[in-house]
């Protein structure tokens, strides 16, 4: 039965992915750029998801692996190609050996100390990428594409034009079609397209690894390490492969934030994009398997669209009312929006995990059965 | 030659000595007890059998194999299961779940990395907890989160956990500590039936007599971090030297 519903929910992941520039034009967040973001933090989260969500341990981390994955991508563009698919693979590679050395360190505490450890470890790479290795990252200014780059693979670009990243001739920042819809602008854009896949193929990843046998351990070490220790199982390793695995998926997100703008900056290593990675998944809710997504989208959503509402937009919006009224509204809404964003998401944030410890996914369930009336039931059958 | 031999064991705490000397020899099939007064040194002794604590000195075999400075999870690989005082079961897991665990670890060993094999397509494993879960009369239960079952529900998985591992010996300390008498009979009842139906040498630590002489077969006592007696429970029932020892304790 679980099987089934795990394919049912994969379909209707995937068809939601693949309609999502239709149905995010009403959001007004249906342009290109920003449903990419989506996609890619999304991978991001779930990545995440798979340490935190099953094991329980948190890492303030993983924006080092973000990091690795967008320096190793744009390494990539300017070395071999402009084809993301060998920088992709470069991004995840080199994530992957990055998440095993920090991995195991930090593993050898866990609960608070692990996570410092993590965020310490995180820090200094921060540091490190700022500094000492400016050669290889160009430091404050940011590693960058430039017009005598090597390129061995295709160097023959027209002159004075910088190469866009492509997939086999398919550019990422191409619109490859632009209908109009009910009024709506809608843009299908190539960029868009691989990181969807992308993020159905990780989705995908994700389900098998909840529903297998070493998923099911990792949860285990969630509960009860002690008790499975004293089973046989010796758990070092297992939570170090899960750590491995979110750290290769944040690299996958990394190279993909770099392929659909070939720059890489320190500040994506920062503490506070793994900070943001946590509240994501905790949002959306830890340990399930939709809720990273859901959770990456919200924030996204926000820091995008929330602040770019300012006091002209709020008083087009309270127009109708009298003029003293509206003064009125505009003055206690505004501090909540535009720059102040970061407030009602503060606010959102206290009241999910205060009155929905579960998340939006926990929400969502909650009113499904108040619809369906399944709690009834279930303490009908109770009492019978 | 026993299953489990305790040669010359010592652990000292600072001024205590917890452990003095101890011999142990636990012959296999045999159900040992061993039992003493608060602070005779039980626990520290099953600490130093399972790879928690190392003693300063003496050896630990099990089956013909040191396990002295041994992980848990490397003991637990040679044969050796053990109950908790408090039942230590996945709370958050299903009874189901609970117990392929422990199938799993027995069949594919302290770490397998089968991120793409799926725990319900496992029929061997399937087949193998449901059958333990049915011996146990907790078929009922298999779907129910573990941490909602009751105290003895609870007990009962934990040694459901265990059995289906098909471990040589058994490590029970003290199985029915906090028990009402009905759920201490019930567990009584549950270790005699794991005995008729499998031949698993089991030792148990435990502090309630009415436990202990329904179900050894042979008892040790230990009083000061010393094996003060050793014998078949009709002989340890009248050792002046127990009852010195539990002076004041009315069970013996």
């Amino acid at each position: 039965m679980t099987l089934m519903r795990d394919r049912t929910l994969l379909i209707i992941f995937t068809l939601f992915v693949l309609a999502a520039p239709l149905i995010f034009a009403p959001t007004g967040a249906a342009y290109p750029d920003l449903l990419q973001r989506f996609a890619i933090y999304g991978i991001f989260a779930i990545g995440f998801n798979i340490l935190f969500g099953l094991t329980g341990y948190l890492s303030f981390g993983h924006a080092a692996f973000l990091g690795v994955g967008s320096y190793s991508a744009v390494w990539m563009f300017k070395l071999l190609s402009m084809n993301i698919l060998p920088a992709l693979l470069l991004s995840v590679v080199m994530a992957g050996i990055f998440a095993l050395l920090i991995g195991y360190i930090s593993l050898r505490r866990s609960g608070i100390y692990f996570s410092i450890l993590t965020l310490a470890l995180a820090q200094m790479s921060y540091v490190l990428a700022y500094s000492v290795l400016t050669p290889l990252t160009n430091g404050e200014t940011g590693l960058q594409l430039r017009l005598d780059d090597p390129r061995i693979l295709d160097a023959a670009g027209p002159e004075g034009f910088l190469p866009s990243t492509n997939l086999f001739g398919l550019e990422m920042k191409e619109v490859f079609w632009n209908p109009t819809v009910f009024g709506y602008d809608l843009q299908f854009n190539w960029g868009y397209y691989v990181s969807a896949v992308m993020l159905i193929l990780s989705f995908w990843i994700s389900i098998r690894i909840f529903r297998s046998p070493f998923g099911l351990m990792l949860r285990a070490i969630k509960t009860n390490q002690t008790r499975l220790n004293y089973t046989g199982v010796n758990s070092r390793p297992y939570t170090l492969a899960a750590f491995v695995i979110s750290g290769m998926f944040a690299g996958l997100a990394g190279g993909l934030l770099a392929s659909m703008d070939p720059l890489a900056g320190a500040e994506r290593m920062q503490w506070t994009v793994g900070g943001e990675v946590v509240l994501m998944v905790v949002l959306g809710g830890m340990g399930t398997l939709i809720g990273p997504v859901l959770g990456a989208i919200f924030i996204k959503y926000f820091e995008n669209i929330f602040s770019k509402i300012n006091e002209v937009v709020l008083q087009g919006w309270f127009s109708f009312l009298p003029d003293w009224l509206s003064n009125f509204l505009v003055t206690i809404v505004s501090p909540f929006v535009g720059r102040g964003w970061g407030l009602t998401l503060g606010a959102l944030f206290m009241i999910v995990v205060i009155f929905l410890p579960g998340g939006l996914v926990d929400g969502a369930r909650r009113i499904m059965r108040k619809i369906t009336g399944a709690d009834r039931r279930a303490a009908k059958a109770r009492n019978e | 030659m026993g299953i489990l031999e305790v040669q010359n064991v010592n652990k000292r705490f600072g001024g205590l000595q917890a452990l003095n000397n101890v011999n142990l020899d636990v012959a296999e099939g045999s159900v040992h007890a061993l039992i003493g007064p608060n602070g005779a040194g039980k626990s520290t002794f099953l600490n130093c059998l399972i790879g928690k604590l190392k003693p300063d000195t003496g050896s630990v075999q099990f089956d013909g194999q040191p396990v002295l400075g041994k992980k848990p999870h490397e003991i637990n690989q040679l044969g050796v299961a053990r109950v908790f005082q408090t039942p230590e079961i996945f709370m958050d897991l299903t009874v189901f779940e609970n117990v392929m665990i422990p199938c799993f670890a027995h069949r594919d060993g302290a770490f397998k990395i089968n991120a793409f094999a799926r725990v319900l397509r496992d029929k061997e494993i399937r087949q193998k907890a449901e059958d333990i879960l049915e011996d146990m009369g907790m078929k009922e239960k298999m779907a129910a989160q573990s941490g909602s079952l009751s105290r003895g529900d609870k007990r009962r998985l934990e040694i459901a956990m265990c059995l289906v591992q098909e471990p040589k010996l058994l490590l029970l300390d003290e199985p029915t500590a906090g028990m009402a008498r009905a759920d201490t009979n019930n567990t009584i009842d549950l270790l005699n039936h794991i005995g008729e139906t499998r031949k698993i040498t089991k030792v148990i630590i435990e502090h309630d007599m009415h436990v202990v002489f329904s179900l050894a077969t042979t008892i040790s006592v230990l009083a000061q971090g010393a094996i003060i007696a050793e014998g078949l429970p009709e002989e340890i029932k009248g050792h002046p030297k127990v009852r010195e020892a539990y002076l004041g304790e009315a069970e013996v």
